[in-house]
Order: structure tokens, then C-alpha cells, then sequence
């Protein structure tokens, strides 16, 4: 009877799981399908140069010829190059396993303390989006606190805070770096800076929604208190904005992440997620870059996901999660 | 009675809106004396609610005079000389029964344990004792508004200010809790302002009556109730409960031919 009891729960259990991720699997199963599907017509036209150079008849016959026409047709006309397009060394288009292979090599087989090895890599990356998303949630809320506190602040700094957004951060990253680099501030703290610059606004909006959201009678109630300022930020205000602090930290790590690799790009960094893509990219290794890219999304998607743990943790301990 | 502990005299009070100005309040005067039971009753727009509001200094009346306890509304209010309930409980979701209710004693730097103390006889006061532990969602609206008021005779101010505290609950619950209040009142022997639109309610537990009409906002008629101090629920069959009920009716009917 217990065995069963416990046996019964085990698959309900099991079941509730199935139900979340299989919505999610499905995405991905189609994405993976859609991308095995585009290796061919990408990568037809450097596989069929390569067939010809081993000894392959193709149709048509001079490379001229074949540039007219489109990938897609050019595998429906010589079949036997599809299964080449999935294995080729420099693809245009790597395909779902090489990127998996790539990714296997860099991230388990190689020892982190290796230049190549995608741990090492993401910890330079990781190391700077963290000290820049502690940064940006700090100078975040602070600027938050102004804004409701000080009608002076309210009006001066969120303008500004909106038209810092507006510039892109591309045009802006090579400045920091440059400039900073300039007097002697090189490797983690100046890709820090980009990362804060991203992260600070989404913690700025969601700060300031939060603080402002207990209601006029929540406030009065404060007032019969004779309760200060100080204790109404303490007692009310901050408590009840930490739901809206989460949503905006979770906004702002991804948002870190970013800003790290971008600070990674522009000037030619040896180290980090941005560094390999850029390597992967002049030096014609694709597999690199989509290894790169796709660690860089596993690492922002376990940052968020490490986020909702505390939030859901914090919320529950509020006596807030559990309605 | 002893001398009144809240007096209003020739108080207005004029709201500037878009649409030129609203007199809330009108040549209002009214004096409350120490233990009684105080009902505002009236439509809405009578300015009963704005009443009970410049005695708890939360609005600034624009010409009369209003003291409370001797002081000003302000000074009473820093002097924490009221306990106010609003209409909705408005507990904080993040804090237990109990530490809601110690919220104003934290505030005003009570002891750790006279917090306990004072929480754990509020709590038994209005019958929520062994829920100190226990979150707002996991209570029902009427515990909700039983656990506001504790927390607002949590710090033992002598006048209670009540703004339709029953108002959103069921009429089952509203009798039980009217009655709970009536006990309340008796064994704490605080003042108490009470803003209703309920007839039944403002008769059943009141000493005055103080019935309101609107445009602008003025008080039609103040009524002292007869009615003896202990009251069962089935006194309101009684005659003299309908009587005054009448009385309370015509009031409410006189401020609206003016219209």
C-alpha cells in the first residue's frame, strides 16, 4: 500500500514536471529543427567547392556557374553533397551537433586553467557582470530612494536616467574602455562600468514603482503613527517594493551579461565570452563563436534562474509567495 | 460628563478641484465629551469621512478652530492621542497577526517585551488570540478588520477614530462585530468616532448620533441616545430603537430637500 502510495506521488510529481517542461522542450525541438534544416542551403555552396576539389562530379560544373544559383537548389540538384553540408570544418552555419561537440571539448574536456576553455572564459565574463550588476543595483536603488524622496531628483535625474538608454551601447563601450584604459584602468573594471550602465535603469524604474507603491491609506495609517520619514521607508516602503526589486534584477543581470561581452568586443580583449566570438569570427572558426554565444545564454538563463530561487525563497519568508 | 476631549467650532473646509471649489466641510461644530460613542452618519459627499479626518489632523480645516485633547489635531496627532481604523485593514502582507499589530508599538519604541505584552492582551481583546502567528491572507475579511483594530488600540490611545471599518464585510458579520465593538468600548471606556452609512449601526452603538448632509457638507441634526449603555442585539426591536432610527431617517431626508 505505502509503496504504492509513495510510487503514486513519485509520478504525480513526475507528471507536474513533465507538464512545465514540455511546452518549453517543444520550442526548442522546433528551433532545432528549423536550424538543422537551414544547414544545408547555408553551407551548400562552400560544401560543393569542397566536393569538386575531392573528386566530385557536380551539376552545374563551373563554380560561376553554381554562385548563380541558390543554395536550396543547388542541394536539390546534387543530393550527395546534404550530408557533407553537416560536417563540414568552417561552415557558414554550424550545425545543432558540432556546436554541441565544440561546446563539450571547450567546457568539460579542457582543463579550465586552458586558454581555450570555455569555463575560463566564463568566469572572466561572469566575474565582470557580476561586480557590474552589484554596482548597477546599488547606484539603482539609491538613485530610486532620490527620486521618491526628492521632488529636485524626481524631476532632474529620471530624464537623464531615460536618455542614457537611448544611446547605444555599442557606440558607447569603445569610449569607456578607451578612456578609461587611457589612465591606467584596464581588464575587469571597465567592462564592469558598461555592465552597471546597463543594469542601474531597470533596477531605477522597478525601485521607484515600488517605493511609490503603498496606497494613500497605507501612508495615512503611517501618519496617525507620527511615524518619520526614516521609519516609513524602513517599515513600508522598502518591503513593499522588494517584488518589484526582483523583477528588475532579473531584467538587470541578463542586461550585465550583455554589457560585459560588449565591453569584451571593441578592443580586441584576450579573455571572456566576447574575446571568443570575436576570435571565432577573424579567424574563421564559427564552432567558436556559436560555443561562445550559446555558453553565454546558458550562463544569463542560470543567472535568472538563480535570481527566481531567492525571490521565490525572500517572498515566501515575507509571507508574500504562498497566496 | 466631564469636559468635552474633542471640540469643532465654525470649522470649513474647502477643496480646490478643476471644477472650482468643494465645500467638504461647512460651519461644522460639535463637542465630544471623554467615553462617549459618536456616530457620523449621512450620504456620501456629507463630509463625514473629512470630518473624522480633520480630527485626526490627516486634513487641514480652511477656517475654525478644532482641538483635541486641548491641542491642535497636529499636536494630537504627534502626541498619538488617537488609534485610527481605516475601511479597509490594510494589514501588511509581509508581517504576521502579531507583528502587524506591533507596527505602531515598534514605531513609537515600546519595549521588546512590553510589544509582547501589550500584543498578546489587544490580540484577546478582540477575540484573535493563538492567530499572532498566522499571515493576513489566512484570514477572513472580518478577522482582517478585528486585527486593524487591535493594532489600533495596540499603543492605548484614549479616543479611537473609526472610517466605516465594517463597511466591506457581510451583514452577519457586521452584527457580530458591532456587538464585539459595544463590548469593547464598555470594558476599554475609550471615546470613539464612528463614520457609517448604516442606520441600524449608527443607532445600535451609539451615545450621539450625528446626522450629516451634503453640499456642502454640514450637520443636520445630533441626536443623544437614550438607549442604556448595555445593548443586547435585540434591542433593535425594541421602540425606542426605532424611534430614533426614525428620527435618524427624517435627519438624512431634511439634508436632502435642500438639494
Amino acid at each position: 500500500m505505502r509503496t504504492a502510495f509513495v510510487t503514486g506521488c513519485a509520478r504525480g510529481i513526475l507528471m507536474t514536471r513533465l507538464n512545465a517542461i514540455i511546452p518549453a522542450l517543444t520550442v526548442v525541438a522546433v528551433i532545432v529543427a528549423f536550424w538543422t534544416l537551414c544547414v544545408i542551403p547555408m553551407n551548400a555552396h562552400l560544401t560543393a567547392d569542397q566536393a569538386q576539389r575531392d573528386g566530385m562530379v557536380l551539376t552545374p560544373e563551373a563554380p560561376r556557374d553554381r554562385q548563380e544559383l541558390s543554395g536550396l537548389s543547388l542541394a536539390l540538384k546534387n543530393p550527395a553533397i546534404i550530408p557533407l553540408t553537416y560536417v563540414q570544418t568552417r561552415p557558414r552555419l554550424p550545425s545543432p551537433h558540432q556546436v554541441v561537440q565544440e561546446l563539450y571539448d571547450t567546457v568539460i574536456d579542457k582543463k579550465i586553467t586552458s586558454k581555450r576553455s570555455l569555463v575560463y572564459h566564463g568566469w572572466v565574463t561572469l566575474s565582470a557582470t557580476l561586480l557590474g550588476f552589484v554596482m548597477g543595483t546599488t547606484l539603482g536603488i539609491m538613485l530610486a530612494v532620490g527620486i521618491v524622496y526628492s521632488r529636485t531628483m524626481d524631476k532632474s535625474v529620471m530624464p537623464w536616467a531615460i536618455t542614457s538608454q537611448t544611446i547605444p551601447i555599442l557606440a558607447l563601450a569603445p569610449m569607456i574602455i578607451v578612456m578609461l584604459g587611457a589612465i591606467g584602468i584596464q581588464g575587469l573594471f571597465p567592462k564592469s562600468i558598461i555592465s552597471a550602465y546597463l543594469s542601474f535603469f531597470p533596477v531605477v524604474v522597478g525601485m521607484v514603482k515600488g517605493l511609490r507603491s503603498p496606497d494613500a491609506m497605507q501612508l495615512d495609517l503611517l501618519r496617525t503613527y507620527g511615524t518619520n520619514s526614516n521609519q516609513g521607508f524602513w517599515k513600508l516602503r522598502l518591503p513593499s517594493s522588494i517584488p518589484y526589486l526582483f523583477a528588475s534584477l532579473k531584467i538587470g543581470i541578463s542586461a550585465s551579461l550583455v554589457g560585459a561581452i560588449v565591453g569584451e568586443l571593441p578592443t580586441g580583449a584576450r579573455a571572456g565570452f566576447g574575446a571568443r566570438m570575436l576570435v571565432g569570427d577573424q579567424y574563421g572558426q564559427p564552432m567558436v563563436t556559436w560555443a561562445a554565444l550559446f555558453a553565454a545564454a546558458i550562463t544569463a538563463a542560470m543567472l535568472v534562474a538563480i535570481l527566481s530561487v531567492i525571490e521565490r525563497q525572500t517572498l515566501r519568508r515575507m509571507g508574500m509567495g504562498a497566496a | 460628563m466631564t469636559d468635552p476631549v474633542i471640540t469643532a467650532k465654525n470649522l470649513d473646509l474647502t477643496f480646490e478641484t478643476n471644477d472650482g471649489p468643494v465645500h467638504a466641510l461647512k460651519d461644522v461644530s460639535l463637542d465630544i465629551n471623554k467615553g462617549e460613542f459618536v456616530s457620523f452618519i449621512g450620504p456620501s459627499g456629507c463630509g463625514k469621512t473629512t470630518f473624522l479626518r480633520c480630527i485626526a489632523g490627516l486634513e487641514q480645516p480652511t477656517a475654525g478652530e478644532i482641538s483635541v485633547n486641548g491641542m491642535t489635531p497636529d499636536e494630537a496627532r504627534r502626541a498619538r492621542a488617537y488609534g485610527y481604523v481605516f475601511q479597509a485593514a490594510g494589514l501588511y502582507p509581509w508581517r504576521t497577526i502579531g507583528r502587524n499589530v506591533k507596527l505602531p508599538l515598534e514605531i513609537m519604541g515600546f519595549s521588546k517585551a512590553e510589544q509582547n505584552e501589550r500584543t498578546r492582551r489587544v490580540l484577546e481583546l478582540v477575540d484573535l488570540a493563538g492567530f499572532e502567528k498566522k499571515f493576513p491572507w489566512q484570514l477572513s475579511g472580518g478577522m482582517q478588520q478585528r486585527a486593524s483594530i487591535a493594532r489600533a488600540l495596540a499603543f492605548d490611545a484614549d479616543i479611537l477614530l473609526m472610517d466605516e471599518p465594517f463597511g466591506a464585510l457581510d451583514e452577519i458579520v457586521r452584527d457580530h462585530l458591532n456587538e464585539q465593538l459595544l463590548k469593547l468600548w464598555a470594558r476599554t471606556e475609550k471615546t470613539i468616532g464612528f463614520v457609517t452609512h448604516s442606520i441600524p449601526e449608527a443607532v445600535y452603538l451609539s451615545t450621539k448620533i450625528v446626522v450629516m448632509s451634503p453640499r456642502p457638507g454640514r450637520i443636520s441634526d445630533v441626536i443623544d441616545s437614550p438607549l442604556p449603555r448595555e445593548r443586547p442585539l435585540d434591542i433593535r426591536d425594541s421602540a425606542e430603537f426605532i424611534e430614533i432610527a426614525h428620527r435618524v431617517r427624517d435627519g438624512l431626508r431634511a439634508g436632502h430637500i435642500d438639494d
